[in-house]
């Protein structure tokens, strides 16, 4: 066992929809404060191993770890399934994610969308997550939105406030999906500076962006996915200032 | 009380709305908002189960739950009155059982036809409901570590049931009106007690249309009283 | 086997009046559902009070309701009509409202309010752009309406359409209340005359699926047709 602690590694995560096969053995290493943005052209399968880490998507071959613990799978008819779904509650409740959708529950206000999970999974008291909660609305600049509900946030709002919850599980590693793909550009600064602070305070984070300037600014690892299969990785500075691999060139070459 | 003479002196020329016929209405009244009310809620309680059951994916629990619904949506409320009403007295040992002083009258016979009946409709309108929950909310519940039942608890359901408001406020109405075949089997509501003011004065005008106004009056309180619940519980959906 | 116990024929021509009452019934609902809407999305004011009252009132009151006033009391204003007739002008004509007659004209007054409201909405959500682009390539009114907005209209429609088809068909029951022999009636009668509930009212309840499956069967055919060109599968 490595003598480091590890929040997260996924080892040779292959998936496959139906007959095209969209990761072909991706490993990935999340030491503690890592922040590893995945880039690559739509289609490349980044989304996908990012929802593999925390079981959103089954992989059918491949092994994750958490703090060197292996999550167990069974084949089923349906397919591989994790053998023990507590183990994968238990894990997720470490992993938060932030999607591109927000995906805020729409029948809760904000203040409600961030004690859920901390009262109903983790089993917080109340006032205790409420606290938290307060904290982390002043925090994401949302303390005044704390009673609305999503329909009624602009798309930034709902991001920042979506960064809110998951921040509020205490996680070890926060996966980011696309976060800001679904903003408008104007919306998208605010959304990045949150993510900026969460980097610079030691957060581990695995971050699936278009944000060029995030991945070069803030990672401290770079990954750049093609067809399911990882050309090119390294620290931004090595490998978005000279990438060695022509498609990685081209994906980065300015486009008119 | 000037509003009682007021009264007295309207009805005293009235040969049909006498104190005494109003009282049949007054009694009709009571029974048909017993029977609806009684019928929707016991109709409420099964529905939620079953609408859980009839989303499940396996085939085992959603398919006798849907054959079910199938059945009791698609033939006559009168049918199943009748059936349950005419059939009871067929149960093996049910003339020896403690309910049958309650089953051989009218009313609850009708009860659990109506109960059966509403349960149906419902089940299909939260199953609508439960089906249309986002699936990004879903993904949340899941990647934040919820279980499949705290997530139907806490996110799916809370929000299903919101959705469904507008569609079970029909389904009160259309109760309410339905109510109306309890006096086929001698029941006294509201058109039974229309019914016997008809047949006892031959007033057919006078019977009827005193009892469509009462409708009417019920099926719009029905109706405001679900349009400010859903003011209430559906604000989260529009924007500010 | 099923013994219907010599009320076998009876249920048969029940099954009959059912079928034919629900058809008939659909019908003059179709034609007053498409007068009430065209009265509720016409500038006149009174078309649309008229129009509006009527579809109130009628999603008001129970159905049973309504028949029977419209059953008794036509019967009633009948005879009024009738009796003044033979006293003025001495013609001796009497007419007997019959529960055929009565069951027709009730549903389909009903339903023509719930139809009312399905095809205002679908006019409504018909693009006006294609009625312009029709105008605009010389289309008359009626070719316009015919080839274009019918069609369109159609396809919005269709799903209320099938809707009320199916209430309406499960509301042909309650004409039984009133005295026509349905097939419910004919069941309904023969369980109390024989004891027999189950065996009479089940096969008639299996009678009322079998219609709205098949139903269900040719709207799914119509939606396809009216669908094509839209979501493309």
């Amino acid at each position: 066992m490595a003598a480091t602690p590890m929040p997260l590694e996924a080892r040779n995560i292959k998936k496959r929809f139906g007959d095209t096969e969209v990761l072909k053995g991706l490993s990935l290493q999340a030491h503690k404060g890592d922040v590893i943005t995945l880039i690559g052209a739509s289609g490349s399968g980044k989304s996908t191993f990012l929802r593999c880490m925390n079981l959103l998507e089954q992989p059918d071959e491949g092994d994750l770890l958490m703090h060197g613990e292996e999550i167990r799978f069974k084949q089923t008819r349906r397919g591989r399934e994790p053998a023990d779904w507590k183990q994968v509650v238990r894990m997720r409740a470490k992993l938060s994610m932030v999607f591109q959708s927000f995906n805020l529950w729409a029948h809760m206000t904000l203040l409600e969308n961030i004690i859920e999970a901390p009262i109903h999974v983790l089993g917080k008291p109340k006032k205790e997550a409420l606290e938290h909660a307060h904290a982390l609305l002043e925090r994401v600049g949302l303390t005044a939105r704390a009673n609305a509900y999503p329909a009624q946030m602009s798309g930034g709002q709902q991001q920042r406030g979506a960064i809110a919850r998951a921040l509020a599980m205490d996680p070890e590693v926060m996966l980011f999906d696309e976060p800001t793909s679904a903003l408008d550009p104007e919306l998208v600064g605010d959304v990045l500076k949150v993510m900026r602070d969460l980097a610079n305070e030691g957060r581990t984070m695995i971050v699936v962006t278009h944000e060029m300037g995030f991945a070069r600014d803030v990672s401290s690892q770079v990954i750049y996915l093609h067809q399911g299969v990882i050309e090119e990785a390294g620290p931004p500075q090595e490998i978005l200032a000279n990438p060695s691999s022509p498609r990685l060139q081209q994906f980065l070459a300015p486009k008119y | 009380m000037e509003l009682t003479t007021w009264f007295t002196d309207l009805l005293d020329g009235n040969l049909i709305f006498t104190p005494q016929t109003l009282g049949y209405y007054w009694d009709g009244l009571v029974t048909t908002s017993q029977l609806v009310f009684l019928s929707l809620l016991a109709g409420l309680v099964l529905a939620v189960p079953l609408a859980i059951g009839r989303s499940s994916r396996h085939r085992w629990i959603s398919l006798p739950i849907y054959l079910y619904t199938y059945v009791f949506r698609g033939t006559p409320l009168l049918i199943q009155l009748y059936i349950i009403y005419y059939g009871v007295v067929f149960v093996d040992g049910i003339q020896e059982s403690i309910f049958w002083p309650l089953l051989r009258e009218a009313f609850y016979p009708a009860l659990i036809a109506f109960t059966l009946n509403t349960a149906a409709y419902t089940t299909e309108i939260f199953r609508g409901a439960i089906k249309a929950t986002s699936r990004g909310e879903i993904e949340a519940a899941r990647a934040y570590g919820m279980s499949n039942a705290l997530t139907m608890r806490r996110i799916v359901l809370p929000s299903a049931f919101r959705r469904a408001l507008p569609a079970y406020g029909n389904e009160v109405i259309f109760m309410l009106h339905a109510s109306a075949i309890a006096s086929v089997v001698t029941l006294m509501d509201l058109t039974g007690a229309a019914r016997f003011v008809y047949a006892r004065f031959y007033a057919p005008f006078e019977a009827f249309l005193f009892v469509a106004a009462i409708y009417l009056c019920l099926t719009f309180a029905i109706l405001y009283f679900f349009r400010f619940l859903e003011k209430r519980l559906l604000a989260h959906l529009k924007p500010a | 086997m099923l013994d219907l116990q010599g009320y076998g024929p009876r249920l048969i021509e029940g099954a009959g009046v059912t079928i034919q009452l629900a058809l008939l019934s659909l019908v003059l609902a179709i034609v007053l559902g498409l007068l009430t809407a065209s009265a509720k999305m016409s500038r006149n004011w009174l078309l649309h009070k008229i129009a509006t009252l009527y579809t109130t009132v009628i999603r008001g009151v129970p159905d049973l309701v309504l028949m029977m006033l419209l059953f008794f009391g036509g019967q009633m204003a009948l005879n009024v009509a009738t009796d003044a007739l033979y006293d003025r002008f001495g013609v001796d004509w009497y007419v007997n409202l019959n529960a055929f007659a009565a069951g027709v004209l009730t549903i389909g007054f009903i339903f023509g309010a719930y139809m009312g409201e399905t095809f205002r909405g679908a006019f409504l959500a018909v693009d006006e752009g294609q009625i312009e682009a029709g105008r605009a390539y010389g289309m008359s009114n009626w070719l316009v309406f015919r080839r274009i907005r019918f069609p369109l209209m159609m396809r919005h429609a269709l799903p209320g359409l099938s809707n009320n088809w199916m209430v309406l068909l499960k509301t042909t029951a309650l004409v039984s209340v009133i005295g026509l022999s349905d097939m419910v009636r004919v069941a309904a009668e023969a369980s109390r005359a024989t004891h027999e509930p189950f065996v009479f009212l089940i096969p008639v309840a299996l009678v009322y699926l079998a219609i709205a499956s098949v139903s269900e069967l040719i709207f799914v055919r119509l939606q396809k047709r009216y669908n094509v060109g839209f979501g493309g599968h």
